[in-house]
């Protein structure tokens, strides 16, 4: 699905990605893992082709994104920070998406699943941050692409519309979908993804499975197995 | 990018400061007519305000949009649009709306003044349409210095630096020029001198048209000396037509290059 090979970014003299190799096969949920500044969101917004690598070769389902812009119709992204333009309504903003990457019918569904038939002929910039956030989700999950980003996706959001969110990723996961998520908050890695890519100083550190990571560490849970990788690097 | 223009477009005419300008040229052209009295008389008023003021506006309007809309610019970037027609969408957006607001908030009283009845509609059109391409050239290089600076301080202390060179100290530098090298024939630096300002070309250009010889300064009499009135006018248009392609190319360019 998305092949990486000798990545490298950086951005003036912050080296940011030195020498990524990645394959993400096609089908299940990947973690991006890693500590603040590691370069998690840029390495998911070079595989957009929002951050433009010093060097290497991105090939999302084995179509080179350098200098292509039509790639990006096989991949939702959901970003970090919702904010729209505040002029607009929320239904003009939908509308305005689907103007720009063509029909889809799932929109609706999403706005009665996430309580947001009230919000619809309101202005963007008169919403709160939670509100944002789930016409963010409804803005990724209306489309069916087989790549779907997810950076940060439970910021601001309420215990029920989480709920609503795994709910969605599993079934996303259930068509066959692979979907790359990036999160800080470990309860909610563990439960939905399949495999996890750990990423430190620019590099790939470790991948593979939860289990895997507990039994390379010796942790008995996530939480402290990753606690133990980011202690390790620090004594060496 | 026609899209992406409707959509830039559309913001724009519901945001309140593109009323707030379209009543300030409303209120100008009210003015200008009630204290003038008269259609040529107030075009000349007019100009004076329009060469200064026009480039203000595309400049900072411009540079406003491109940081107030940074993350609507990255929600677009993970569309499937290629970057050169979000960025020129956007701009076109900008600049269409400026122009629409200078050339509806001046066309609406001059009309009712009865322009279509008087002789100035063609000094006024003149006018409408350098008023456009300052609009145009000023919102491009807004986005310039906008796409080149993530510091939103900075970017807005370089665009205010760019108006304040172009439109006031240019002008000092060039007369200076004049006086220090006045014993040398300056016919060409001064043509060549006038060409690189937008502002200047501009104002050459409307006081040609205008045949005022009273308020013809230095660059116009060599302009009207060397190039004869019409032939200056066509040369005048395609500097400024390059006036706009170059930073719109610049535009397409960085954008492709830039990290998000």
């Amino acid at each position: 699905m998305v092949t990486i090979e000798n990545l490298h970014k950086r951005f003036s003299k912050n080296i940011v990605l030195s020498g990524v190799n990645l394959e993400i096969k096609s089908g299940g949920i990947f973690a991006v893992l890693g500590p603040n500044g590691s370069g998690k969101t840029t390495l998911i917004k070079s595989i957009l082709g929002m951050v433009i690598p010093n060097k290497g070769i991105i090939k999302v389902m084995d179509e080179n994104i350098k200098k292509n812009a039509h790639y990006r119709n096989k991949i939702d992204y959901l970003p970090q920070i919702a904010n729209f333009p505040s002029n607009l309504k929320v239904k003009e903003l939908i509308t305005m998406i689907k103007d720009l990457r063509g029909a889809t019918n799932e929109d609706e569904a999403l706005i009665s699943l996430f309580g947001l038939e009230p919000f619809l002929n309101k202005k963007l910039g008169t919403l709160s941050g939670g509100t944002k956030q789930k016409v963010n989700l409804v803005l990724t999950f209306m489309f069916d692409s087989p790549l779907v980003i997810l950076d940060e996706p439970t910021t601001g959001l309420d215990p029920i519309s989480l709920i609503h969110l795994k709910e969605l990723i599993q079934k996303e996961k259930a068509k066959g979908k692979t979907i790359l998520i990036t999160s800080h908050i470990m309860s909610f890695v563990e439960e939905v993804s399949d495999e996890i890519v750990f990423i430190l100083e620019g590099k790939i550190y470790f991948k593979g499975t939860i289990s895997e990571i507990k039994s390379n560490t010796k942790q008995p849970d996530f939480e402290h197995a990753i606690a133990s990788i980011l202690t390790q690097n620090n004594h060496a | 990018m026609l899209k992406i223009l409707k959509y830039s477009f559309y913001d724009l005419i519901r945001s309140r400061w593109s009323y707030v300008y379209l009543a300030f040229y409303l209120l100008l052209g009210i003015v200008l007519l009630f204290l003038n009295n008269d259609l040529s008389k107030a075009v000349i008023t007019l100009m004076n305000v329009i060469i200064v003021l026009v480039p203000l506006i595309g400049t900072i309007f411009g540079v406003m949009y491109y940081y107030n809309s940074k993350e609507f610019t990255e929600l677009l970037l993970a569309q499937p649009l290629r970057r050169s027609s979000i960025f020129l969408g956007q701009y076109l957006g900008v600049a269409l709306s400026l122009s629409m607001s200078l050339i509806i908030g001046l066309g609406i009283p001059f009309v009712f003044y009865g322009l279509f009845k008087s002789n100035a509609i063609w000094n006024f059109s003149l006018l409408l349409i350098t008023g456009t391409f300052l609009t145009f050239i000023f919102t491009a290089l807004a986005f310039n210095i906008a796409l080149s600076n993530e510091n939103k301080i900075k970017g807005f202390g370089y665009a205010i630096l760019l108006w304040l060179f172009l439109a006031v100290i240019y002008d000092g530098l060039f007369l200076m020029s004049l006086i220090i090298f006045e014993d040398y024939p300056l016919d060409k630096l001064s043509l060549f001198g006038s060409m690189l300002n937008p502002i200047d070309l501009s104002r050459t250009l409307i006081l040609l048209k205008l045949d005022i010889s009273a308020l013809l300064g230095y660059t116009g009499a060599v302009f009207k000396k060397f190039f004869g009135t019409n032939f200056g006018l066509i040369v005048s248009f395609a500097v400024l037509i390059i006036w706009v392609m170059l930073p719109v190319w610049r535009i397409s360019a960085k954008s492709k290059k830039k990290d998000f």
